[in-house]
């Protein structure tokens, strides 16, 4: 379970967060949805220790993120960050194998070379095992990024748009790994979407925010209405249910 | 496929070894005096001339070569760039300037007292950069190389400005520009002190590997950021010292080395970290014995042939990019 109690950050002058008051019961996805400056990342990053807490606290299956070694904190939680750069030469399997740096220090035993393997098949990688990073497409890079993550083999996974710079048909396929991750190995996944309708299919919770501050948490069902989605978007759009599910045609 | 069609790490290291080796011996039969093979174990001045200066000057070029171009390395994955390493960045500077310091401060200092004033002056100076260069914007690569130059050349003007006031500027020359010749045994021990650096970095090649992946990514996997950051800087700083101490600056090799061997084999340290520092070897020495060769029975530096055999090897790094980019 990850609690955040009355947690407010600021950054120079700006207040960034608000407040926030959040409890994230262990298994299942929930998605973090909002427009842009709406502190998604930054609350992302501040429950994965990447920023330093000010005020108010985090927990994650009662660890506190501020005083809870990092090495320790590296096996219970993976983060992947928006706009992650891989600059340095390596190759695919590689870069994912060094996901499991928390747990060996660096050797890769045998179990971690065929968690390695899994994440690398989970991911649609295994053909391109052996190329160097720099040589893939964004989108292939994306994954790659995604199954370093996921190798970690944490119990709770962060990811930070990571449907950026995917084509639709690896969108879905990503999204339905990561359904599949949640219920069949029960990871907790929290994930900051762009595109509402990818959340309303695949969270099983929809957190909302706007100028820092939580202003909307519910089910699919019950947040993808025409009348919240305007107050957390700011222009009002129909929603329709097709298949059962809610479908917001924020596009029209 | 190109980019998967890279030599086995395992070849590249021992193709490396062996160049290594060939030179090693060369080395030791290329100089002035007189020193035939045959006589070697019946002749006692041969033998002498062996232990004293032809062993000690191969070992130094080998032990400052691997120091160097790992220094290099390290540095590159602290500034995450890889236009930059210890000779252009200020890092040899500053330790110029500590070693200017401390002699004229306390002119009767042993070489380790020297060495230690400079490695101190060259964990600052390289602190400042290594601040700096993390303030630069990201999108402009080219800036942090930049920066490093300007950096060093305004330490650099500073040494030679106290140099020229304290009437010393020759003295300076004796480490501004790498040289060999003076080496004998009992002045060049403290290299191994280098060879020691080079087993540290070797050992945390992992956790170097991850901190290329940028801050966030090497705290995400539990790695102490700052901590590793210091022991960079450290390693850097002692190895560059030392080399400025004992054989004096030696250009380029932390910078063509570790971008060769990444073209060949990629970064991951693990595996490219002992090639780097077996070519970095391979190439001072290599260059020190054609400093003994060109102008025969004179010598030029190893500075000075390194300054345009680097140069040619990096101007070859900018104009043969990889073949898939």
């Amino acid at each position: 379970m990850i609690r955040i109690e009355n947690v407010s950050f600021r950054h120079g002058p700006t207040n960034i967060l608000h407040d926030i008051s959040l409890t994230i019961p262990k298994g299942g996805i929930t998605a973090l949805v909002g427009p842009n400056g709406a502190g998604k990342s930054s609350l992302l990053s501040l429950i994965s220790r990447l920023q330093t807490l000010q005020e108010g606290s985090i927990t994650i299956d009662g660890l506190p993120v501020d005083t809870t070694p990092n090495r320790q904190l590296a096996k219970v939680i993976a983060i992947l960050r928006q706009d992650s750069i891989v600059a340095s030469r390596l190759r695919v399997h590689e870069l994912v194998g060094f996901g499991r740096f928390p747990h060996g220090r660096g050797r890769l035993t045998e179990e971690d070379r065929a968690i390695v393997g899994q994440s690398l098949q989970q991911f649609d990688l295994a053909d391109l095992a052996d190329r160097f990073i720099e040589t893939l497409s964004g989108g292939q890079r994306q994954r790659a990024l995604v199954a370093m993550a996921f190798c970690q083999g944490t119990d709770y996974l962060l990811l930070d748009e990571p449907l950026n710079n995917l084509d639709m048909y690896y969108a879905r396929e990503l999204m339905r790994s990561l359904r599949a991750i949640a219920d069949e190995k029960g990871k907790t996944i929290v994930i900051v979407l762009h595109d509402i309708n990818q959340a309303g299919a695949y969270a099983d919770r929809i957190v909302a925010m706007k100028d820092g501050r939580l202003i909307a948490d519910g089910a699919p069902a019950e947040l993808l209405n025409t009348d919240i989605l305007e107050s957390v978007f700011g222009f009002r759009m129909p929603v329709e249910v097709v298949d059962g599910k809610p479908v917001a045609l924020h596009f029209r | 496929m190109s980019a998967a069609t890279v030599k086995r790490p395992s070849g590249t290291a021992a193709i490396a070894s062996l160049g290594l080796a060939i030179l090693f011996v060369l080395s030791l039969f290329v100089g002035v005096g007189d020193m035939p093979l045959g006589r070697l174990l019946s002749d006692a001045d041969a033998l002498e001339l062996l232990l004293v200066s032809r062993l000690p000057r191969t070992l130094a070029a080998i032990l400052a070569g691997a120091g160097l171009a790992i220094a290099g390395l390290i540095m590159q994955t602290l500034a995450r760039n890889r236009y930059v390493e210890p000779s252009t960045a200020g890092t040899a500077q500053s330790a110029e300037l500590g070693i200017l310091l401390a002699t004229l401060l306390w002119p009767s200092a042993s070489l380790a007292l020297k060495s230690l004033a400079a490695g101190a002056a060259a964990l600052l100076g390289t602190s400042v950069f290594l601040m700096t260069a993390h303030r630069l914007p990201p999108t402009q690569p080219f800036l942090v190389p930049l920066f490093g130059l300007v950096y060093g050349g305004v330490i650099g003007a500073a040494v030679t400005f106290i140099g020229w006031q304290a009437d010393l500027l020759q003295y300076l020359a004796v480490w501004t520009n790498g040289d060999f010749s003076g080496v004998l045994r009992g002045r060049y021990e403290l290299l191994w002190i280098g060879a020691l650096m080079v087993a540290v970095a070797w050992f945390i090649a992992d956790r170097l590997t991850i901190m290329t992946l940028g801050r966030d990514a090497s705290v995400g996997l539990g790695l102490d950021y700052a901590r590793m950051m210091q022991l960079g800087l450290l390693i850097v700083s002692i190895v560059s010292a030392l080399g400025v101490v004992v054989v004096g600056m030696i250009p380029f090799v932390g910078l063509v080395v570790p971008n060769i061997v990444s073209r060949l084999m990629g970064d991951n340290l693990r595996g490219t970290l002992p090639v780097v520092a077996l070519s970095g070897a391979a190439l001072v020495l290599g260059c020190d014995i054609l400093g003994r060769l060109i102008r025969y029975p004179y010598e030029i530096p190893v500075g000075t042939v390194m300054g345009v055999v680097g140069g040619f090897l990096f101007l070859w790094l900018l104009f043969r990019r990889p073949s898939h980019a």
